[in-house]
């Protein structure tokens, strides 16, 4: 049985003018997930989303919401709708008569009864989640864009919504910041359980946090799917835009890219299946960066990352190479290498790792323990590079500890 | 056929014109109407109220007394030398008050509003439109008209009236110093005759004018901005054609309802 979607758009149709910027969308969106929506410039991605928000009503085609015609709603049911969403604004749209602090606060003190400490203990609350010091009585026309964008993400997030809609929430932010901002909203998803739809163009970054891709292109959706299946899509229009936006490493840590590291995965499986020559994979996981970034905050948190991704590539040889397996996970493939010289160059990296090395990032005076954990595993003749990530990830052990 | 077609272009795009004037009309009118209610609506806007008041009263009051003092001054100039024609310029002070009181003063208030204030609000309104500020408003359900209109209105009414006060004691004052200070009028005859010629029902008249001058400015203005993005134009010539489209459209209208109150009035 399929389960229900929270939101389904049935055919969706929006012309301007002469132009069908939706020809026939069909899009499901199910609870408690994050939905990436993909896709070239100019094809309607915004549009979609201002459509699911009511912005927008489609020309032809049904908005559905838990299986309900938006439509037919009565007045107050919409109102009780829409008080469950959020929208960020690829712009901002922040109000420019407001300050920052009451930009944040506006949703708060127009839609809820709460005090005024209560109001100003939040907005805080989510401007330190998000790297804003000092900048309350600042007008949003004396900010930066990135810091613009982050103002408007807390604006989104301060009401702690049902449903919270990102039309790119990371363009035009620098790489700390992006994955900072990426890491949050999976964080807060996480912990809040909201349903979230992201309009994004940081491929592969959008497929480490979403549960759901979608891609449209010429008004409407071409794949629908898990962020594995549309790496595996054999569709070429999908695979085209996929292959072009990713670039040979990642962003944040400057280590080689998912897609690249894949192949060289398998490019090392299959030198072992031809010449015998055996490697290992060491999967190294930082475990409790969702602990940092609660009380270090997300911009510390992902330099520690980037650091320590630093760190593992000056202490590589150069036929050793090291990607980025996940939000918080880096692969290390070491050919000619057996289980137990990979241990080796576990506690080498270990040794060698200096805690200031990693801190130095401004702004953690919180105490807070950092650890590492590494699963070895080492590729035999017969294994599959499926059963050998496995037994890469069944066999971590903490391999490095420090707390400040 | 294409005889036809070509008599009958014109009478359908007449039609066209005047269908869609008269939607116009009654989308202003139920723009105004919404605003005007949300007024009343709990909880009241105090503070954004407080901040319109200053920004369309406050800061009008210099340039009403500017205009109003200069206005007076030449009606006592033009005054004087009319009067002195028929030999009875110690009239001059209700010919000072009585056109500033009941025509004048709520005009050249209603239309000094609209150079300062009204093509302010349109542009605002309009930038917020186009930045997709009013959108956001809406992902709030934060109602935009309550949000960004009523205010305006409220403060507008409570401000016409104030400054159209102003201006006319600023005008006597100055058809004072022309008719009394320059050209000789008894200054205590001056002051009597404006005093006796006016009635409480000219006064009222002029407090009507005002209060309807203030809805007409402020809905003209923030409708013509708050539609911004419904224009051929887009972006930055949009909002410059709301600002022009406000401005023109709000002194036009004036002077027209102008007329038809007094008609009534009188």
């Amino acid at each position: 049985m399929i389960a229900q979607a929270m939101i389904e758009l049935k055919n969706a149709v929006k012309r301007f003018g002469a132009n069908a910027v939706l020809n026939g969308v069909n899009l499901r969106i199910y609870k408690g997930e994050i939905t990436s929506l993909i896709g070239k410039s100019g094809v309607g991605k915004s549009v979609l989303l201002k459509h699911i928000i009511g912005l927008f009503e489609p020309d032809s085609g049904e908005l559905l919401y838990q299986g309900k015609d938006v439509r037919a709603m009565k007045r107050d049911e919409k109102r009780a709708l829409k008080r469950k969403f959020s929208y960020m604004f690829q712009e901002s749209a922040l109000f420019d008569f407001l300050t920052v602090f009451e930009n944040i606060a506006l949703p708060l003190q127009e839609r809820t009864s709460l005090g005024e400490a209560e109001i100003h203990r939040r907005v805080h609350d989510k401007m330190h989640q998000l790297d804003l010091y000092k900048i309350d009585d600042n007008y949003p026309s004396q900010l930066s864009g990135g810091m613009k964008k982050r103002v408007a993400l807390a604006r989104a997030l301060v009401t702690d919504p049902e449903i919270v809609l990102f039309d790119e929430p990371t363009t035009g932010l620098d790489p700390v910041r992006k994955s900072a901002v990426l890491s949050m909203i999976s964080d807060y998803q996480k912990r809040f359980g909201f349903t979230g739809v992201i309009v994004s163009h940081e491929i592969p970054d959008i497929f480490f946090i979403s549960q759901r891709v979608a891609m449209i292109d010429s008004g409407r959706i071409v794949f629908e799917g898990t962020p594995e299946e549309i790496q595996k899509a054999a569709n070429p229009v999908v695979q085209n835009f996929i292959k072009g936006l990713e670039s040979p490493h990642d962003d944040l840590t400057g280590v080689a890219s998912q897609s690249l590291g894949h192949k060289r995965l398998q490019q090392e499986m299959s030198r072992l299946q031809r010449h015998q020559i055996s490697f290992s994979i060491i999967l190294l996981s930082v475990d409790n960066l969702e602990d940092v970034d609660r009380i270090a905050g997300h911009v510390a948190s992902q330099t520690v990352l980037k650091n320590f991704a630093n760190h593992v590539k000056q202490n590589l040889y150069i036929t050793d190479t090291c990607f980025r397996y996940d939000m918080n996970k880096i692969l290390v493939i070491l050919p000619d290498t057996n289980a137990d010289q990979a241990r080796m160059f576990c506690e080498k990296l270990s040794r060698n790792l200096e805690t200031s090395a990693l801190f130095e990032a401004p702004g953690t005076q919180a105490e807070l323990c950092y650890s590492v954990s590494a699963g070895i595993a080492q590729a035999e003749k017969d294994s599959r590079l499926e059963s050998l990530l496995e037994d890469a990830k069944s066999r971590q052990n903490i391999f490095y500890e420090c707390s400040i | 056929m294409d005889f036809l077609v070509s008599l009958k272009s014109p009478v359908s795009g007449l039609g066209r014109q005047v269908i869609s004037f008269i939607g116009d009309l009654g989308r202003i009118f139920l723009f105004f109407f919404e605003g005007f209610v949300h007024i009343f609506k709990l909880p009241l806007q105090i503070s954004k109220f407080k901040q319109q008041i200053y920004f369309i009263g406050m800061k009008s009051v210099f340039v009403i007394c500017l205009t109003g003092a200069f206005t007076g001054m030449v009606l006592g100039l033009q005054g004087y030398y009319a009067l002195l024609r028929v030999g009875s310029t110690g009239a001059l002070g209700g010919a000072v008050a009585l056109p500033l009181i009941r025509e004048m003063g709520p005009v050249l208030t209603a239309i000094m509003v609209i150079a300062r204030g009204g093509s302010a609000m349109a542009a605002e309104i309009g930038i917020m439109r186009i930045s997709e500020q009013i959108d956001a408003l809406e992902t709030m359900d934060i109602n935009p008209i309550r949000f960004l209109i009523s205010p305006r209105i409220a403060a507008a009414l409570v401000c016409f009236p104030l400054l159209t006060a102003l201006f006319d004691v600023v005008g006597i004052f100055g058809g004072y110093l022309t008719g009394s200070v320059m050209l000789g009028v008894n200054p205590s005859l001056y002051f009597s005759r404006v005093e006796s010629s006016i009635h409480m029902s000219d006064v009222t008249e002029g407090f009507i004018k005002s209060i309807v001058f203030a809805a007409v400015v402020v809905t003209i203005c923030c409708f013509q901005g708050y539609y911004t993005h419904m224009r051929a134009e887009f972006g930055a010539k949009g909002v410059s054609l709301s600002t022009t489209r406000a401005v023109v459209i709000s002194c036009v209208v004036i002077l027209i309802v102008d007329y038809v109150l007094t008609s009534i009035l009188l």
